[in-house]
This record gives structure tokens, sequence and C-alpha cells, in this order.
């Protein structure tokens, strides 16, 4: 057996055939993330067919500075975790810790600059149930709107939230020498569901920040 | 019983300690953990299911009040679909036997598979201490804006626990498709495949892609009554068709979660029963895959009268017709694999074809209510609630119950009493009938569901169906009865009682905790019986 | 049906198509079972039968009891739609009657005014076009003795369409569970000869809808903002009821009744183009029974029937 057999769970007969497994595991949990989140932007899609008007004015009340700069946080802890992934396949270790650090440190930021955003809408009282003072004849519509935006971009977070969780262990195992260019499947899993917390972002940031502005 | 030193120790007496349940990644005895938690849930279920029958016994409503009624066809709806039917046989059978199946040591995931059934446990107590404590009057649909707006009921933690266990399914699924796909031993391949591996296989193409989304039309159900926002709800802006779509998104295809598998089991079943290959291999697989992809398409049949256009229900109309081609295919190959057969009738084979029977009945009723004319008249009356018991009640469990007789012997190692079982089997068949084609009656008579009193002309039919459950009850505590026993007095079972081909009979009876002791190698397709 | 009568012109063909169907289901339920049965008998163990011989790959049978099912499938499907789409299709002298759901009853309001409770009258050979709305949750309206059924929406008007052809007292049911008295929500039809429900409708006439919608105008204040030499710049309402409305963000709508319903439940939704959307939402402050008049009344304001006497 190689030199990695102590990885190779009972259940399998070789490194191969778990790696095969676990790669296929988590695209078919990606699937399911896929679906998971259809039916948000499915609601989306159907209430702003409803309601354009409602749905442009109230999107004018996102913040499209901050929205971008998520958006450039989040798309460059993409390319971070794939640095690291490659340093690993390259037999690399301190440089793809500090990357995958970096990684999840992006994430925080784009977190805490998340955290600025609902302050701000707290201030502007745009949250439904628990502040919202909207007023006017789309205010009703709007709520939807912001229904919407709250539900999808909590579920958006707290997949980031595991997400950094999961990258601040690979970045401990990786540290320690686990992974090397033979066996590396769970940072390349990790990495595979990083990108999808981002390709999400890619979905949520036009629907919901640009909609209404030219 | 073997001597010690040349057999690995069974997976039942590898470790005898309740935490050694408790904490094993062993398939089989997850599949254990499964069958006894959802056997407590079933008699639950069937709890609620007798008292509808005994309040339904007459006209008036007497014996509850209907708020009561309304709280308990809503328990029953709740557990029997959720914590029942949905994962009976792929978390129990399915368990079991997926992995002897295919020649592999375990699934591909082991502590995926024991954390999918503490979410289960988790979701399942959770949810029915909702539906006891206060519990819940919107019926198992949750139609919106009753479910958000209107009913005073515990909607909001009930749909909590049904989104917990929603994710027991998923990981399921998930763990049984990369199973599949990377487990199976040397010449194992596809279309060698037993059949009721490929119905795991759709039953979990159909877990993994359906039941996010219900996971998440609850999620927004949960939010709405939290927050007060409504985008299922007209009177804040919402759209109450939405919500119908989404659910039957998932819900529609939640049935084929139920019968696909028992078609798996049946054709198990019947093979063995008979002694020979199925009739048709390559197109029940080919009709397995095409009821789990075009499942995904014909949720629109639900909703013929809830205000969708004309258009869309006349899509959903012509596909569910086309949803039935396959089914009519898979019975009419079962028939012809009696042709030329070495039939015998033990229980297992009784259940078999009776499931045939009772699902082809279910199957032909569900061409009337796709038949968009006369749904008009049928939907939500009892003919549905008949159509979709016999699917269900008749069809998988039937099936489940069969599947369970059938491999007793390789997950105990004991033969239960055949005679008993037989009796049971046929008592089942004639007490679901009594119970339910009286509904196909009342329903095509108009008598509407969900109706704690209704008018005095269907009392009659109503008698028979209540006097059908009484016997149908004793039809399913019989088995607990005889398993029972043959746990401590049973014959010990050889490996292959039966004479089934399949690799899970060719390691012994119970198995060891690895399954086999050599990995087996596969050489030729399924059901290769040879003729006496 | 045994005790289920046909009592409205889609009946008999309905029950057609059903027991067509039935026949059909027999017939392949009996010739399954019978070959199950002769299988069963004559490959029994211990029988000495000739089992030689592989039949399990054959294309040919497998395409047949493919091909034929679809053929009959799609020959019911057809069949089917045909009756399916006339009954979605209501013909032009059908005579409206509106109706409201609620928990737990039903209000129907006849063309001239008549209003009822859980009892709907109506007349042999007059087609009847229902125009449903639900004041709070969804509900259903149920005849079987018409062979019909429609979910009752909050926020939508639905339809259905019949012609009763039988007299008699029918039920009607709410079919669509709709809370603790859903079994009690429901009534009957009663089907009378055209002269009795002439004279059932003159002994109740009460003010036409249209009518009691014009005296509710004034009671809301619409007449404030609406009526002509109004301070306020809003869109006149005559003749509205028909015509195409240029809408503020470039888009154009029929007022239909649809249109007239969410104009005063939803203002701000559709504004007409060149009027700021200044209208309140009157959604929480008119029931819908009311909407039901002021839009009969919005239907004839400005024609040669708005004058009450004028229709008679």
């Amino acid at each position: 057996m190689n030199a990695h057999a102590t990885h190779t769970a009972e259940q399998f007969d070789d490194a191969a055939q778990q790696r095969d497994a676990a790669t296929l595991g988590m695209w078919a949990f990606l699937s399911t993330e896929v679906l998971f989140f259809g039916v948000l932007f499915a609601a989306y899609t159907v209430c702003r067919v409803l309601w354009p008007d409602a749905f442009a004015s109230a999107s004018r009340h996102t913040d499209l500075t901050l929205g971008g700069i998520e958006t450039a946080v989040l798309l460059t802890s993409s390319f971070t975790v794939a640095l690291a992934v490659r340093d690993v396949q390259l037999g690399g270790r301190r440089l793809a810790a500090a990357l995958l650090c970096g990684t999840a440190v992006l994430g925080l930021a784009f977190l805490a600059i998340h955290g600025l955003e609902y302050y701000d809408d707290y201030k502007a009282a745009v949250i439904p149930g628990i502040r919202y003072e909207e007023v006017g004849g789309l205010a009703a519509q709007e709520r939807l709107f912001f229904f919407l935006y709250y539900v999808t971009t909590g579920f958006h977070g707290l997949h980031v939230g595991i997400g950094v969780v999961l990258l601040l262990i690979m970045a401990v195992r990786t540290h320690r020498a686990e992974f090397g260019p033979e066996y590396h499947t769970p940072l390349e899993t990790s990495a595979l569901y990083w990108h999808l917390v981002d390709i999400v972002w890619i979905f949520v940031f036009p629907l919901y920040y640009q909609v209404g502005r030219a | 019983m073997l001597p010690a030193e040349h057999a690995a120790p069974s997976y039942l007496t590898d470790g005898n300690t309740l935490r050694s349940w408790l904490v094993t990644h062993d398939h089989k005895r997850i599949a254990i953990l499964y069958a006894v938690s959802i056997t407590f849930f079933f008699f639950l279920g069937g709890i609620a299911a007798a008292l509808i029958r005994l309040e339904l016994a007459t006209p008036a409503g007497d014996v509850m009040s209907a708020d009561t009624y309304n709280k308990t066809f809503t328990f029953h709806g709740v557990v029997m679909v959720w914590f029942f039917l949905i994962p009976s046989i792929p978390t129990t059978l399915g368990n079991f036997l997926l992995p002897l199946m295919i020649g592999a040591r375990d699934v591909a995931f082991p502590r995926l598979n024991l954390f999918s059934w503490y979410l289960y446990m988790a979701g399942g107590i959770f949810t029915v201490a909702c539906l006891l404590l206060g519990g819940v009057d919107t019926g198992w649909t949750f139609y919106t804006p009753f479910s958000t707006m209107f009913s005073n009921s515990n909607v909001m933690l009930t749909v909590v626990g049904v989104f917990i266990v929603g994710f027991s399914s998923i990981l399921t699924g998930l763990n049984f498709i990369v199973t599949i796909h990377t487990m199976r031993t040397t010449g194992m391949t596809w279309f060698r495949l037993p059949l009721f591996v490929w119905s795991m296989y759709g039953v979990s193409l159909v877990m993994l892609l359906a039941t996010p989304v219900l996971a998440m039309t609850l999620a927004l159900i949960a939010a709405e009554r939290l927050l007060g926002v409504g985008i299922f709800d007209p009177a804040l802006g919402g759209d109450p068709l939405l919500f119908q779509h989404f659910f039957w998104f998932y819900s529609h295809p939640a049935v084929y979660i139920m019968v696909l598998p028992a078609m798996g089991v049946v054709s198990e079943l019947i093979t063995a029963g008979v002694r020979r290959r199925i009739f048709g291999y390559r197109f029940m697989v080919y009709s397995i895959i095409g009821i789990a992809v075009i499942g995904f398409l014909v949720w629109g049949h639900h909703m013929f009268v809830a205000g969708q256009s004309m258009y869309a229900s006349i899509v959903f109309s012509i596909l569910s017709f086309i949803i039935a081609v396959p089914s009519a295919i898979k019975v009419f190959n079962w028939t012809a694999t009696l042709y030329k057969g070495d039939i015998a009738f033990g229980a297992p084979m009784i259940y078999a074809l009776g499931f045939v029977g009772l699902f082809m009945l279910g199957g032909l009723t569900g061409l009337f209510l796709a038949a968009t004319a006369l749904d008009v008249n049928l939907t939500d009356t009892y003919f549905v609630v008949a159509h979709f018991h016999y699917i269900m009640v008749g069809g998988s469990v039937m099936a489940y119950l069969g599947g369970i007789h059938f491999w007793w012997p390789k997950i105990t190692g004991r033969m239960f009493s055949e005679a008993w079982a037989r009796f049971a089997a046929i008592l089942m068949f004639l007490g679901f009938n009594l119970t339910f084609f009286p509904q196909f009656l009342a329903g095509a008579e108009g008598m509407p569901r969900r109706y704690h009193q209704y008018p005095a002309e269907y009392g009659l039919l109503n008698v028979l169906s209540s006097a059908g459950a009484v016997l149908l009850a004793a039809s399913y505590l019989l088995p607990i009865g005889y398993f029972l026993w043959s746990l401590r007095f049973g014959e010990r079972a050889g490996n292959d009682p039966w004479g089934a081909e399949g690799l899970e009979w060719t390691t012994s009876s119970p198995p060891p905790t690895h399954n086999f002791e050599e990995p087996p190698v596969v050489t030729e397709g399924p059901y290769a019986y040879t003729h006496p | 049906m045994t005790f289920l009568p046909e009592a409205s012109g889609f009946a008999p063909r309905i029950d057609g198509l059903f027991y067509a169907m039935l026949g059909l289901s027999a017939l392949v339920v009996v010739a399954v079972f019978t070959t199950m049965l002769v299988f069963a008998i004559r490959f029994r163990r211990g029988r000495n039968v000739d089992r030689s011989g592989e039949s399990h790959r054959d294309l040919g049978i497998e395409l047949t009891w493919t091909l034929i099912p679809f053929a009959l499938f799609v020959g019911i499907f057809v069949w089917s739609i045909r009756l399916w789409i006339d009954m979605r299709t209501p013909p032009g002298d059908a005579t409206t009657i509106h109706v409201v759901g609620k928990q737990w009853m039903w209000e129907f309001e006849h063309p001239d005014g008549q209003r009822e409770i859980d009892t709907l009258h109506l007349a042999t050979g007059q087609p009847v076009r229902l125009v449903m709305i639900s004041q709070d949750v969804i509900h259903d309206v149920s005849i079987p003795a018409f062979r019909v059924k429609q979910d009752v929406l909050p926020g939508r008007y639905t339809q259905m369409w019949f012609t009763p052809t039988r007299p008699g007292t029918y039920d009607l049911f709410c079919a669509e569970y709709c809370g603790t008295d859903h079994s009690r929500m429901g009534g009957v039809a009663v089907v009378q000869t055209p002269p009795e429900h002439a004279r059932w409708l003159a002994s109740h006439a009460g003010g036409s809808l249209a009518e009691q919608g014009r005296a509710l105008f004034t009671r809301y204040g619409c007449a404030g903002c609406h009526d002509a030499g109004s301070s306020v710049h809003a869109p006149r309402l005559d003749g509205l009821y028909g015509s195409t409305v240029p809408l503020a963000d470039g888009r154009q709508v029929l007022a239909d009744e649809r249109y007239l319903h969410d104009a005063i439940t939803l203002p701000g939704s559709e504004v007409a183009a060149g009027y700021a959307p200044v209208m309140p939402s009157y959604k929480d402050r008119i029931d819908e029974a009311d909407i039901l008049a002021l839009v009969a009344y919005l239907k004839v304001r400005g024609t040669d029937r708005e004058t009450p006497h004028a229709s008679r």
C-alpha cells in the first residue's frame, strides 16, 4: 500500500475509490444546494414579475458599493482557495496553509461587510418583521423584496460561515502536513463547496442589487 | 451454531452494548435502528388512522370535535408521509441490502449514514411533540394562506421538524448514489445490478433533487409566520399558487420516492418466487429511470382546479398520462416473468402479487385523475384518498412487508412461521380492499375529503371502510407477534433459505460485519436462475 | 353513479368519459389478472410442465405493450381535453353570479342584486358563470351533481360555468380544506324551472348590484376624487370597463374585472399613465362583497345602462 494508506477508510478498497466517492459526494451535495437556493430564485422571479416597480424601487435601497466590495472579496477568495489547492498538489504546505487562512479571512470580511449592510438597513427600517417602516403605495410589495433579500442573503451568509469554519480546519490540517500531492481530497471538496458559495453570490448580487439601476 | 473459530461474528453479535448500537457505522445495524424507529412511527400514524375511521363510521361528527379531527388527519398525514413512507424501504431494506447486493463492505459514507438516522430521530421526535402538544390543523399539505396567516396551531415548529427530516432524506440519497457509483465489486457492471439497486438509484436521485425544494419552501412558511410577510399570501402581495407549485414539485416526486423502492423489492420477490430471470430487464431499468425523471414534470396535475392556467393543465395532463406508460410496462413484465416459471406461493410471493394487483388499481385510477375533465369532479374527494392509499399502502406497504419477510432470514438468521405469514398477507389484501375500495365509490359520488361530518347518503360506504380498517389493523399487528416469536424460537436459516440468487444470499445469515469473507466477483447478470 | 344525479349539461359528457375509462380499466384488470392466474396455476411449483427456453428478451413484446398503452392514453387525453376546454370556456350568454367565500360560509349575488347565503338558486337551461373570490383562505365550490369544482382564491377571481338541466336540490360543498368548520361550509344548489326561478328572483329583488355599488361609490368617498369636477387629479372612470388602459410603466392592460378589483385593493401596482400613485389601498377597508358591487357599478358607469331603470 502507498504512504497514504492510513487515510483510506475501511469500507474502501483503495485511495482512488475513496477519492472518487468523496468528490462525487460533494458534487451531489452541491446539486442539492443548487435546488435549495433555486426555490428562492424562483420565488424572486415570480414576485418580481408580479411587482416589477416595487422590486425596482426596493432594490435601490441596497448598497451597491458595499455589495460590489463583497462581490470582489468573494471572487478573490475563490481565487486564493484555488491557489491553495494547486500549491498542495505541487507539494507545498506553508503557502497553502497561509492561502487558506487568507481565504477564511476574506470570508469573514464578507460577513462583516454584510453585517454593516444589515445595520444600515436597520437604521433605514427596511427589515420586515423586525423594523419596517416603509410607507407609500408600494410598501407592501417592497416588503416582499426585503423578505426574500433577507432569507436569501441569510442562508447564503450561513453557508459562508460554514465555509469559513471548514477552510480553517483545512488550513490546520494542511499546516500539519496531512495533505500532499497524493492525498488531499478533503481540501479539494472543501474548495468545491467554497466555489459554490461564491457562485450563489454571483446570482444574488445582480438580482438584488442591480435591478432598477440602469 | 457454527463453530466460532471458522466464522467471523455476525453483525448482530459484534458488540452487545447499547452504545455499540448507537455509535455503529455498520449499514446493517443502522438499517435495524431505522426499522425499529419507522415501525414506531407507523403505529403512531396508525393510531391516528384508527381514530379517523372511528369518527367517520357515522355521518355526524360525534366522536371528537372538528378541530381535534382536523389535527388527527394532519397528524396521520405528516407522520405517515415523512416518518414512515418516505424513509420506509430505502432506509431499512435499502441500507441493509444495497452494499450486500453490490458486493461492498459498507456504504460510501458510514458516518454520514448514522448521522442521517440521528437527524431522522431528531426531526421525528420534535415533530411528533409539536403535533401532540397543541397539534397542527393545516393538513399535511400546509396550504397557504391558511398555514401562514390563519391557522392558530403549531405550524412553525412542525415545519422545522419536517425540514430537519428532509436533510436525513437528502443525505441518505446522496450516500446511496455515491455508493452505487463507486462501490460496486469486480464485475458488477451497471446492467448486472439487481433491480432493487436500480430502484434505490432512481429514488436517491429524487430524494437528492426534490427534497431541498420542500425544505426551502417550509423554511419560507416558517419565516412568513415569524416575520408576518407573505410571498405566499395574496393579502400581503404574494401568490398562494406559488406555494402549491413548490410544494407539489417536491410532493409529487415524493410519491415516486415511496413507490419506486416498492417496485424494486417486488422485482426481487417475484424472480425468487418464480425462479426465473425477470422478463425485460433493460425495460425495467429504463422504466425506473423514466419514472424518476418524468416524475419531476407532472406536479401540476394536483392543481387542475386550483386556478392554474388552462394551458399549463393541458401540458401537465399529457405528461401525467405519459408517466403511466413505464408503470404499465413494469406490471406487464412482472406478469410475463411468471410464464414458464417454477412458482411457489410463499408469504413474500403473496405480498408481491398483492402489490401488483393493488398497484395496478391505484395506477389505473390515477389515469382518471390525470384526465383533466374527470379530475374536476374527482379531485379533493375520497376518490383521491382511495387512489393514493392504493399506491402508498396497497403498493408501498405491501412491498415493504413482503421485503421484510423475504430478507428476514438474512437479517436475523431465523425463519418465521410461514403459515401465519401467509394468513397475515391474505388478511392484509382483503382488509385493505374492504377499507379503501368503498372510498373510490364515495369519492365518485362526490364525498369531499377532510370532512369531519358528511351527508348521510355516504354512510354505508364509510361503515364498510371502517370495518375494513379493523381487519387491516389486525393484519399489521400479526407480523409483530410472529416476528418477535421467530427471533427467539425461529428455526435457524441457512445462507440461502429460499434458493434465491443475488450476492446477499452468498454470505452467511446474519452476515458478518464486513459482509463478505472475500470480496465477491460477479460474472453474469442478476437472477441467473437455472431450471430444475 | 348510483345516487348522484346528472343535473348539468356537463354531467352526461363527463360520465360518458368516466364509464369509458372504467370499462377500459376493467378490461385491463381482467386481462392481467386472468393471465397471472393462468400462469400461476399452470407453472406452480411441483407441476410437471415444459419450462424450457428463455423468453426474457423480446423487443417486439416490450414495444407492443409500450406503444399500445401510449396510444390509448393519447386517445383518452384528447377526449378529456376537448371536454375540459369546453368546461373552461363560458358562453357569452351566461348569467354572471358572484360568489364570495369566507370561513365558513358562501355568499351568492345575482346580477339583479338578490343576495343569498349558502343557497344558490338557479334555473334550468340557463348557463351560469360563477365569478368567485375568497375573503380569507382558499375555498372551493364543488357541486357534485353538476360535476364541477373550482378553487376560490383570496385576492384573485376564479370562474367556472355550467348549465343546470334538472330541477332539484343538490349538495354544494367546500372542497378545499379551510379550517375548523370546513365540513360544515356548504349548502345547496336549488335548480328551478325558468318560470319558478323568475318568480323567485322577483320576490327577492333588491336594488341591482350596480345600484348598490353606486351608493357605495359615494359612501366610501370614491366620488370625492373620481367624479368630474373634483379638484384631485384622478382618472375618470366613465366607460372604463373593457377599455385598454396605458400604465405609467409603459404597459397596457385591459380594464376587466380583475383590473378593477386590483385597482381598488392594490392601487399602487398598476398606475394609469399620467396620474400620481396617490390613491390609498382599500384592501382592508372594503370587504369583497362590496368590492363586487363597486366593480358591477364601474362596469356600467358612463354607459346607457347606468341609470337604474334603463336596464329593466
